[in-house]
């Protein structure tokens, strides 16, 4: 294997410019030459399918795979909020420049500056490619498109479709992409997933999938592929991951030679139904936007067991109005996190578990009316009541955080290829734009950036640059590749052990929930690493892995993506430890202002940790790409 | 509570398929019905015995992947809620319950309770979208979009896809489904170019799929979990007669019969 190397590619020049100059100087494809080239891209959410759509367009010979029967159903479909554009309509102030100032100072200074400018740059076309893809975004009585303020900004800016904004996005992308398959230039694989990746002379040339109907191992070729699999967050077994979100594709492209960047940056949601039983399977959001009109508190006394219509105004704690008067309820998500967990620490929670804090709509409605909240927020309130069996119109809603995101992932540079030639990574797959910690409604603004406007230009740029072999899945790369994943899906099922695949991976996601969680500290995270270790061991000792490897098998797909994430969170607890400050969704606990506050060190960690895979026992290599601000200077984050 | 389970056990689209019956002590009323059979799976695993295939996802009742019929009613009992939104308090200590796939011709079986729905996908494929090219998008607010309109797309376009209008239509009838993005796209300024084309072409494929017709009975807007109404399949029969009406209609001449026989499997 080359050794990895990190460029990050970033352009020279003015901010404002450096996209467009850096899409001048990359190298084209000849129309008539586009044909030629056979493009593989992995998941078919709002970055993979944007991404198959658009270079399917423009001519390139695409395969798209998806581990679900339909592209429609990667979890994009599942984000509520909303997406972020610097259109000003709402004549309060935005720009490019803010939404990427916002962007960079939210990321608590831990992302690339280039990149998020970009990022803001592009937001702009994302509205306007949706709208005319017929994607029905809220509008005004005018016919105007309307927006809504969204968790730690000060501006109007996230566009919205009710609380269902990601679907929207996702079916706008997806009928993109079936329109392509009608053209043939796309073809979709169902059913399909990514088990490995093939690396020939140093460039990603291929992918080996499993038939989930079949069982069947396949090899794929190409000339470049592009990893839009989405993040790692079901490492923590609860999370609002779709339950068959996982991490295989990227963990195994990582032990391919893709350097990981950041894995400890995971981020998590404050708003989400407390957890109720064991049996739990998952955890679910309610969506940031009911903190436009929310007021989240707890009962001033610990242990206050009155329910909380008995409990007067005097004796509650409005808790984040009082500690964040500008910002209030409306502070970035680690922030707000943070502060939920300390009232439940100090024995302050509500709710059976006392792991809660109320989300109480009276005042707004009250002021507003019920019609107008039922309006903003009808299908969240339903959710909440399907699930809790309580009316939030009428009882506060409890809630309590939970992971949501990851901003770590395959590192990437600007034109985001990984330190693989030949992969690219999009969405939250990659580590790029998202800092140390990701504002609400941003997701969505990345993964179709990615998908729709980037890529298309930089893999081009790629292509033109390199002469690539002609290879064909009997090459020996593709062979051995194939035959490793066999033997280890037959290993899997000769394990007969006595524990089931799902009681491990709720052991795991405990264990990094306590100590790589919400906040870290060296004993906790030396003390994960010992268990991880150990509960790996017992893994491929005592699984119970049932059925064949030839037919649908949930029990063989579940049991491989959990061997992943044994290794996955030993690298998040290894990084955690290695980063000594707190950032973003990073907080370590010996590193905290004094009125806790996360404390940064910017002269020892201003840099992306990105991870060389060395061997399943042996130490990730640690590669420092440094961070340089010119536009935004870092400061102490302040919403107070 | 204690509940007795009757589920249709099927090992693969051709084997012979049964009923099992599985006896569930301690089943939570805070439990999900997904959240109940990953118990009753967990148990089989340790048994040896396979898992009860289903499919599920998000299980936030937004992907659509859920889905089966219990005691004859797909998604279960509570109206606007797919299955795995469907919570345990919905039932009483000794309840039996019959869980069956979604059956439809066009629905194949792949294994217990899942069923392949791609003859939906290839629906939108036949032209459930507007023809945009990335980057060709004119600004966002160049063309108003009246509020109401935009509800009423929105109400359409909240359909996931899950296929129960299907498997509850006696006749099998993907109308709902097809009908739901024709009214999305239809009622939009955005979606008017290609609306005639849109419409001939989606039902074409529908009838290719064996998909059967509909005869407005209505029983897929009570089982919908977006609750998407009926109304929507007198839109797209609207648009189908108006655009069936026109003599000329494509320049390319294409046969929207042929286009989805070339596309689909029958």
């Amino acid at each position: 294997m080359a050794p990895l190397k990190i460029e990050s590619k970033l352009p020279s020049g003015p901010i404002e410019q450096a996209w467009e100059k850096a899409q001048f100087e990359m190298k084209l494809v000849n129309p008539a030459n586009k044909r030629k080239y056979n493009i593989l891209v992995v998941g078919s959410g709002l970055a993979g399918g944007s991404a198959a759509a658009s270079l399917g367009e423009l001519g390139y010979n695409v395969k798209c795979f998806c581990f679900h029967g339909s592209p429609r159903r990667a979890h994009s479909i599942a984000a509520q909020g909303g997406i972020n554009a610097a259109k000003n309509y709402q004549n309060d102030g935005d720009s490019i420049f803010r939404l990427f100032y916002d962007t960079v100072k939210g990321g608590d200074f831990r992302a690339r500056e280039a990149n998020v400018y970009r990022l803001a740059q592009n937001s702009v076309r994302i509205i306007d490619q949706c709208v005319a893809q017929g994607v029905p975004f809220a509008r005004e009585y005018g016919g105007a498109l309307a927006n809504r303020s969204f968790g730690g900004a000060q501006v109007s800016r996230t566009f919205y479709a009710r609380g269902q904004t990601g679907q929207q996005l996702l079916l706008g992308a997806y009928q993109a992409l079936e329109r392509q398959v009608d053209e043939g230039t796309v073809q979709m694989l169902p059913y399909t997933e990514m088990l490995d990746l093939v690396v020939v002379d140093g460039h990603a040339r291929g992918i080996v999938t499993r038939d989930l109907l079949t069982g069947e191992i396949k090899c794929h070729v190409g000339d470049a592929v592009v990893l839009a699999s989405g993040g790692y967050g079901n490492v923590y077994y609860l999370s609002t991951n779709a339950k068959g979100s996982n991490a295989t594709a990227i963990w195994r492209a990582h032990k391919r030679g893709a350097a990981f960047a950041n894995p400890c940056f995971t981020q998590i949601h404050p708003t989400c139904i407390p957890v109720s039983g064991e049996y739990q399977s998952k955890l679910t959001l309610m969506s940031e936007s009911l903190r436009n009109d929310g007021r989240i508190w707890v009962p001033k006394k610990p242990h206050d067991k009155r329910p909380p219509d008995q409990i007067p105004e005097e004796d509650r704690d409005y808790f984040l109005e009082r500690r964040y008067p500008s910002f209030g309820n409306l502070v970035p998500r680690d922030v707000a996190s943070r502060n939920i967990k300390m009232v439940c620490d100090e024995g302050r929670g509500v709710g059976p578990s006392g792991l809660g804090v109320y989300l109480d709509f009276a005042d707004a409605i009250r002021r507003l009316g019920r019609a107008t909240i039922a309006e903003r927020y009808g299908n969240l309130f339903e959710m909440y009541e399907r699930i809790t069996g309580e009316n939030p119109y009428e009882v506060p809603m409890r809630i309590y955080p939970a992971i949501h995101y990851t901003m770590g992932g395959l590192w990437v540079d600007y034109e985001l290829m990984s330190t693989i030639p030949g992969l690219f990574v999009l969405g939250e797959a990659n580590f790029s734009d998202h800092g140390a910690n990701r504002l609400g409604a941003s997701a969505l603004m990345q993964g179709l950036s990615d998908g729709y406007f980037i890529i298309p230009y930089t893999i081009g740029n790629y292509l033109a640059s390199n002469k690539l072999e002609k290879v064909g899945v009997s090459h020996p790369a593709f062979r051995s590749v194939e035959a490793e994943v066999v033997a280890m899906t037959k290993k899997l099922l000769s394990i007969n052990g006595t524990r089931t695949t799902t009681s491990f991976h709720k052991e795991l996601g405990k264990i990094v929930w306590d100590k790589c969680g919400m906040s870290r500290n060296a004993g906790g995270l030396e003390d994960a690493l010992g268990r991880i270790r150990g509960l790996r061991e017992e893994f491929w000792k005592n699984v119970k892995v049932v059925g064949d490897s030839n037919d649908l098998n949930a029990s063989i797909e579940a049991a491989g993506r959990v061997a992943d994430y044994f290794e996955l969170a030993e690298l998040m607890c290894i990084d955690a430890l290695d980063r000594n400050e707190s950032c973003g969704g990073h907080f370590r606990e010996e590193y905290q202002t004094s009125d806790n506050e996360a404390l940064r060190n910017d002269e020892l960690y201003s840099y992306v940790a990105a991870w060389e895979f060395t061997g399943v026992k042996s130490p990730p290599k640690l590669h420092k790409e440094p961070l340089e601000f010119h536009y935004v200077h870092p400061s102490q984050r302040s919403y107070k | 509570m204690k509940l007795t389970l009757h589920i249709w056990r099927q090992r693969s689209p051709t084997a012979k398929g049964q009923m099992v019956r599985y006896d569930v002590p301690d089943v939570s009323p805070d439990m999900s019905f997904l959240e109940m059979l990953d118990v009753v799976n967990e148990g089989l695993i340790l048994k040896g015995e396979e898992p009860i295939a289903f499919e599920h996802d998000c299980r936030e009742g937004i992907c659509g992947s859920c889905g089966f019929m219990i005691n004859g009613v797909a998604h279960g009992p509570s109206r606007g809620t797919a299955v795995c939104q469907l919570h345990m308090r919905q039932y009483k200590d000794g309840d039996v319950l019959f869980v069956e796939p979604f059956r439809a011709r066009a629905f194949p079986l792949l294994k217990d309770l899942a069923v392949d729905r791609r003859a939906l996908d290839r629906i939108i494929t036949a032209g459930g979208y507007i023809s945009v090219r990335t980057g060709s998008a004119p600004e966002g607010n160049v063309i108003p979009v009246p509020k109401e309109k935009a509800e009423l797309a929105m109400d359409a376009a909240a359909c996931i896809g899950c296929g129960a209008c299907v498997a509850a239509c006696p006749n099998a009838s993907a109308a709902l489904f097809t009908g739901a993005k024709i009214t999305h796209l239809g009622l939009l300024p955005q979606g008017q170019a290609e609306r005639d084309q849109r419409a001939k072409k989606m039902v074409a494929q529908a009838n290719v799929e064996v998909f059967g017709n509909c005869t407005n009975i209505g029983e897929c807007e009570a089982v919908c979990p977006k609750e998407i109404k009926i109304e929507v399949i007198a839109r797209m029969n609207r648009d189908y007669l108006k655009a069936a009406w026109k003599n000329r209609e494509s320049y390319r001449d294409d046969d929207p019969v042929e286009l989805a026989l070339s596309r689909g499997k029958p």
